[in-house]
């Protein structure tokens, strides 16, 4: 840049003052402008989404496990998606369903970097035998097949929430520790963080202000697309019958309990699974949209 | 040639104009720039960076960097405009007619690939010789271009060889078809300057052999002096100056092109104070490698309040390692380090907050040695609350003055990221973030090896008052000795892990040196543009001292 220097101070080569720059709100508003079409539409299901799981009970005149008519009603003014096997109102229960099943799995992916992120830094920053003992210890949890490990461990200790929660969290903090322990290894190594540890910085200050900053970007990428195993993971398990219990609604189950109707040429019981699906498929597209801006991909122009 | 301009000389460049994106908008880049070279003639593109020296040097290839456009401007090569050509006949220049040798041969090398195969790829790509004929030609220009075992070392894979090797085998490369223009750009940057010498008087060789024609592209006036028979001063990309080379070095007409010159005239004037009786620090007999491989080998010297210790030695003496045992990064296996004659913890993480504020580092590249993520305030902030217990009114008063101290306007810059501020600004911040924890002793690990010359110079000035006002205590780790004569006051030297020489600078600088001092000292390029060719009549005959260069 080669704007005449507003100020000069003394002979230096480098008075040369930094260019002005866009507050954040505005570089966020005009990326979101720029965005393309795919990141749009994934915004905007996600927030369709959210807004269902907070105002479920505004949405709906039916409570979530109420029994209010035959089972296996068709669609009509009444229950507008028709009835499930119970005789229980299924936008009603699709609507819960967003609030268990999206919540469950947004909870669960929390923990999941809450404990694979802590452990990955610590790992990538003390080294060593930490590492050695840390990364081992995820080796043999990812060499047993997720869904079998869940599935065993969810009969010995029961199938209450906030079991799978922890399950679920922990088989899934593997992945997360070995994302975050690579990322970090490349920033554990810059001057910075050497200088910080000259300074006798302690390890809190060197893992959360020092290297999480850095390795935001592919993290947050990263939680995209765990929430969408781990959602899925959770009504996997839920068709099995191993998941959230009735009569909480959720979409898994939903899935399995009004499967019958399939073979009647009914499409009630794909409405959860499109739902599902749809969730997805739309934070996919969020965070392909957000790792080319962060990565620093262009298109190729 | 149906092109109508026809030029009589190799490479003729007009009024060439560069644009590069910057957001939504095109700023110009390169403002106008014409030039002309014929075979065996070398041409120097000398400035800072930022001043378009590489973009020109791309454009010669009739190529724009990605974000860039060549706007305006005609680009004439053998009388063929290469703005006018085909994406595909461009490309049959390249590497063909036109050869382009990159800063960072360790960068622009496959590692997965044997040398050799790497040389031949071109030739055989673009059907000029079979697989076998450029094999033996590779043969033939390693020879040619002194490398040693030139019959193997092709079958070497890149990180088998040293630097210097690495950027010879390039050069071999761009000889592969045996172009009409090569073009250089910064090929010695990275290299010690033992083995800077071997590579330019390569360089110098083959155009004179094959009477090919060069662009050198560097920002070291020493270096252009002996290279070039033409110099273009360039700064924010336009042509300051332009002359050949004794004229321009002699008798320079801008003020911009005397400043550049006048770099190298930078030096301390102010004594050191008398030292006292106990060193601020010592390094007693220290011993220290990383696993078996022994890096420092009964290192010992003291350096006193008020004093600059200059360390000098090429990559691989140790230098950088004599640092991590001071700082404690590295615990020696024998030995130790004294501060105010009280021995320091041997790992830092065993040492006080008082040892460790005591003593600060500033590192070599800016870029990497400030959190890019934290804003100037935090990172100049940091020791001050860490240390020194401020916060408040007092913390953001103290993180001004040391901005004030730096040479930046505090309100513009307190508040910014260090990825909007140029390579000097960036290292001033460094030096703030040192100064911060008022330590008594900062070593300087390459500071100013990463900066353009002018800022450089700032940096060292800056220090020089620093030191003055302060009393500090600095550890210099260089190999730039040009650095080491502005700003030491004692040097001592390294080689292979070994102190070889060590005492007040003007004793190890004056005859007579130690063999390999004395190798170091004539190996600095000076603005002599016959300095060259003496130093290798002079050279030849007596034992080669390459150290560097020996075969791994």
């Amino acid at each position: 840049m080669n704007e005449p220097v507003t100020k000069v101070l003394g002979d230096s080569a480098d008075a040369m003052p930094p260019p002005p720059r866009a507050g954040k709100w505005d570089i966020a508003k005009r990326e979101l402008r720029k965005a393309p079409w795919s990141a749009k539409f994934g915004l905007l299901v996600i927030a369709l989404y959210v807004l269902a799981a907070l105002f479920a009970p505004f949405l709906t005149p039916f409570g979530e496990s109420e029994i209010v008519g035959e089972s296996f009603m068709p669609w009509d003014a009444t229950f507008i998606l028709g009835t499930d096997n119970l005789g229980r109102d299924m936008l009603t229960r699709l609507l819960y369903g967003a609030r268990n099943t999206v919540g469950i799995a947004f909870i669960t992916t929390c923990v999941a970097f809450l404990i694979g992120g802590t452990g990955g830094m610590l790992a990538a920053i003390l080294g060593g035998w930490t590492d050695q003992v840390l990364s081992r210890v995820v080796d043999v949890l990812m060499a047993i097949p997720q869904l079998i490990f869940a599935l065993l461990l969810l009969t010995i200790f029961g199938t209450s929430i906030p079991v799978l929660i922890v399950i679920i969290a922990v088989l899934d903090s593997t992945r997360v520790f070995r994302l975050t322990r690579a990322v970090s290894q490349n920033v554990v190594v810059t001057d910075f963080v050497e200088s910080a540890r000259l300074r006798g910085e302690s390890l809190g200050w060197i893992s959360f202000r020092e290297v999480l900053p850095n390795i935001l970007p592919p993290l947050v990428a990263e939680f995209g697309l765990r929430f969408c195993f781990v959602f899925l993971l959770i009504a996997g398990l839920s068709f099995l019958g191993l998941g959230l219990q009735p009569p909480t609604a959720d979409w898994g189950s939903m899935v399995r309990d009004n499967a019958t109707l399939i073979t009647y040429g009914d499409i009630t019981p794909l409405l959860p699974a499109g739902a599902i699906a749809l969730l997805t498929v739309g934070v996919n597209f969020v965070v392909d949209w957000f790792l080319h801006k962060t990565s620093g991909l262009r298109d190729g122009k | 040639m149906e092109n109508s301009p026809a030029s009589k000389h190799l490479l003729e460049i007009r009024d060439l104009r560069i644009e590069g994106q910057s957001g939504e908008e095109w700023l110009e880049i390169v403002k106008g720039v014409s030039l002309t070279l014929d075979r065996g003639q070398i041409i120097g593109l000398i400035g800072e960076s930022g001043a378009g020296k590489s973009t020109i040097g791309l454009a010669a290839m009739g190529f724009a960097r990605p974000g860039c456009r060549i706007s305006e401007g005609e680009i004439l090569f053998d009388g063929v405009d290469l703005r006018g050509l085909q994406r595909k006949e461009r490309r049959s220049l390249r590497g063909v007619r036109i050869a382009y040798v990159a800063q960072s041969a360790a960068a622009s090398f496959n590692p997965a690939h044997r040398l050799i195969d790497q040389f031949s790829e071109i030739p055989v790509e673009h059907g000029i010789s079979t697989k076998s004929e450029a094999d033996a030609d590779a043969i033939d220009l390693f020879t040619r271009l002194k490398m040693p075992f030139p019959d193997i070392i092709g079958l070497r894979y890149p990180h088998q060889v040293s630097g210097g090797q690495l950027q010879r085998a390039m050069t071999a490369m761009a000889l592969s078809c045996r172009p009409d223009l090569i073009i250089f750009d910064e090929p010695t940057t990275a290299l010690d300057v033992t083995t800077q010498i071997e590579v330019l008087a390569t360089i110098r060789d083959i155009v004179e052999q094959f009477n090919t024609a060069a662009v050198y592209i560097t920002h070291d006036l020493a270096v252009v002096a002996q290279m070039a028979d033409k110099i273009i001063v360039l700064r924010y990309g336009e042509m300051i100056e332009e002359a050949d080379t004794r004229i321009m070095l002699s008798d320079p007409k801008e003020d911009y092109t005397k400043s550049l010159w006048a770099v190298r005239s930078f030096k301390k004037t102010t004594e050191p104070p008398a030292p006292e009786p106990v060193p601020l620090l010592r390094v007693e007999h220290v011993t220290a490698g990383y696993g078996k491989e022994l890096v420092l080998k009964d290192i010992s010297f003291d350096i006193h309040r008020g004093q600059t210790v200059a360390v000098v030695g090429e990559s691989g003496s140790g230098k950088s390692t004599a640092a991590r045992v001071i700082t404690g990064l590295l615990p020696p296996t024998q030995g130790a380090v004294f501060f105010d004659g009280k021995a320091l913890p041997a790992d830092y993480r065993e040492r006080s907050k008082e040892q460790l504020r005591q003593a600060q580092m500033i590192y070599q590249m800016p870029d990497t040695a400030v959190n890019p993520r934290h804003r100037i305030r935090d990172i100049i902030g940091r020791p001050l609350s860490f240390y020194l217990g401020l916060s408040g009114e007092k913390h953001e008063q103290r993180v001004r003055e040391l901005l004030n101290m730096i040479e930046l306007e505090p309100d513009l810059f307190i508040d910014r990221y260090p990825g909007e501020l140029s390579g000097g600004q960036k290292q001033r911040v460094c030096i703030a973030r040192a100064l911060a924890a008022e330590p008594q002793f900062i070593i300087c690990d390459e500071v100013t090896s990463a900066l353009d010359q002018l800022v450089a110079e700032g940096i060292l000035k800056l220090l020089d008052r620093l030191q003055r006002e302060f009393n500090l205590a600095f550890m210099f780790i260089t190999h730039d000795l040009a650095t080491v004569r502005a700003i030491a006051d004692r040097v001592v030297v390294m080689l292979r892990g070994e102190i070889v020489e060590q005492g007040v600078k003007d004793t190890v600088f004056s005859p007579p040196h130690h063999e390999y001092t004395e190798l170091l000292l004539s190996s600095v390029p000076e603005m002599d543009p016959d300095w060259l060719d003496n130093l290798l009549k002079r050279r030849v005959g007596s034992a080669d001292l390459g150290g560097s260069d020996l075969i791994r």
